[in-house]
């Protein structure tokens, strides 16, 4: 597809990636992420899409074809780029408290410290944190850690939002109410997002867009415009008829494969 | 307090029968002494300040030893922890030094230092050191990569990273090899001194029992014991202090 009126933020172009042991894991992988734009990766376990997102955090390098973002080639890990953990207990910091964990990003970024307690704040806040701004993670459920950590991507205040089944390990209520969250974060923050799931209707019901990998290797099978106005609505946008529609025709390709 | 009171009945006991058994002649005085004669010579060497100046000398040189060693041990256990290439190329060196008895570099040590505190220290360094790098290896190994990602995704600088990230993630093991080095610090240190270093208890102890003085032995013996049991445990107080620690200790 070529380059759109909103302007790509990221472009893929012919990535493959073999790790030195076995079969490659990505082959001829190809699309452009548009600025602000919820763009949603769903697969099979085995499909690599973790590996297209680390790639894309540049936590990794491809053995094949190029990536771009916002013009320039990835050359490595940046803070222009937060990256959502799915196992959210290990990418917080254990020794520091919600708070200390949000304002690692602020450091990071140096922020004069006058000014982190602001940001906290209003990041706590953001995130529905404040009442467990003093407690540290491990006395936290699933779903309030990975509201730290995605609070904590925030505080960098990052052009792309990279999130790795962030909602994955999550009880169901907990999932809905985080992904409407994360939807309107975007919305608000017009943040470019990049998620990854291997839910399709968690897919359909977050993207602006959606591509489906396949598996052995991993490559792109099918990609949808969804087209659902937003705000979406848990209830009614999973009865929309396009919503089904999407859903319909992308389960058959996934099952195919 | 009932079961400290529970507790201490058989040493009670058999320090009782020390007494009576010496009283009785049954003991021979020369080798055994008595317990009353091990509490007035414990009182006399602290009130005339010869156990204390000893204490502070085999103290100064295990200590100073210790820290040689944690601050060798956690440097290169950090750098060899994050590099597998170095680990490679330095490991077999590690392994082929680690197995010599410290206690057999005594000559050597004697020969660069000459007696006093650092050929102590350097003996203590060396039987110290070898706990404190491989345990702080593994606790790098154990490190969430998660964590070091993280780091990579912020843009750390090394330095911020070590501080951070690295050092707060490995320390709950790192202190497992840090108890470990501070008791072999104290065996290390009396050694050398009743080896051949002219300081501390063990020469003083050595010293009592060659000028047949076997209760002033006795209650130095039993001070060390004392001792070595301080150390661990202020040792342990300093790590709790540590702030998170305690979450930390939870998942590691």
């Amino acid at each position: 597809m070529a380059a759109d009126k909103a302007g790509s933020a990221v472009s893929v172009r012919g990535v493959s990636m073999a790790f030195t042991t076995g079969a490659p894991v990505l082959a001829d992988v190809s699309f452009e992420v548009r600025e602000g734009e919820f763009f949603c990766i769903v697969g099979p376990s085995g499909c690599g899409k973790t590996t297209l997102l680390r790639l894309l955090a540049g936590l990794l390098k491809p053995t094949g074809g190029d990536i771009d973002f916002y013009g320039a080639p990835i050359a490595g890990p940046g803070r222009d780029r937060a990256i959502v953990f799915q196992d959210y207990s290990k990418a917080l910091l254990p020794w520091r408290t919600v708070a200390g964990n949000i304002s690692l990003s602020l450091e990071a970024c140096n922020v004069p410290e006058e000014e982190r307690a602001g940001r906290i704040n209003a990041l706590l806040a953001k995130m529905n944190l404040q009442r467990a701004a003093k407690q540290y993670p491990s006395a936290l459920s699933g779903g309030m850690q990975q509201r730290v950590q995605i609070a904590r991507c925030l505080a960098q205040q990052p052009k792309l939002l990279l999130m790795d089944e962030p909602f994955g390990a999550l009880d169901a209520m907990t999932r809905q109410t985080l992904q409407d969250e994360v939807a309107r974060l975007a919305v608000e923050q017009k943040t470019t997002v990049v998620f990854i799931t291997h839910d399709l209707e968690e897919a359909i019901y977050l993207g602006d867009r959606v591509i489906a990998l396949g598996t052995n290797p991993g490559r792109i099978v099918e990609m949808v415009e969804v087209g659902i106005p937003r705000p979406r609505n848990q209830l009614l946008t999973r009865e929309d008829s396009r919503f089904l529609a999407h859903r319909h025709h992308l389960f058959g390709l996934l099952q195919g494969h | 307090m009932r079961r400290f009171l529970r507790g201490s009945t058989i040493p009670v006991l058999l320090v009782a029968l020390w007494e009576v058994l010496s009283r009785t002649g049954i003991l021979p005085m020369d080798t055994t002494s008595r317990p009353s004669l091990v509490v007035v010579a414990g009182y006399e060497g602290m009130a005339d300040g010869s156990i204390l100046i000893a204490t502070w000398q085999t103290i100064e040189a295990a200590m100073f030893g210790f820290l040689m060693a944690t601050v060798i041990g956690v440097l290169c256990g950090v750098v060899l922890g994050l590099s597998r290439k170095l680990e490679a190329i330095v490991g077999p060196s590690v392994d082929a030094l680690r197995p010599i008895p410290a206690v057999a570099l005594i000559p050597l040590s004697l020969l660069l230092f000459g007696f006093g505190l650092n050929l102590e220290a350097a003996v203590v360094a060396f039987a110290c050191v070898w706990p404190v790098l491989l345990v702080t290896i593994a606790a790098v190994h154990g490190i969430e990569p998660r964590l070091l990602e993280l780091a990579r995704v912020l843009e750390m600088p090394f330095a911020t990273r070590m501080r951070k990230i690295i050092l707060p993630a490995a320390l709950g093991r790192i202190t497992v090899g840090l108890r470990v080095a501070v008791s072999i610090s104290l065996v290390v240190a009396v050694t050398v001194e009743i080896v051949l270093n002219p300081r501390g208890l063990g020469y003083s102890m050595m010293m009592a029992q060659q000028t047949l003085k076997p209760e002033l032995m006795y209650a130095q013996l039993l001070w060390l014991g004392a001792l070595g049991w301080a150390l661990n445990a202020a040792l342990q107080k300093a790590v709790s202090c540590w702030p998170g620690m305690n979450e930390l200790g939870g998942q590691s």
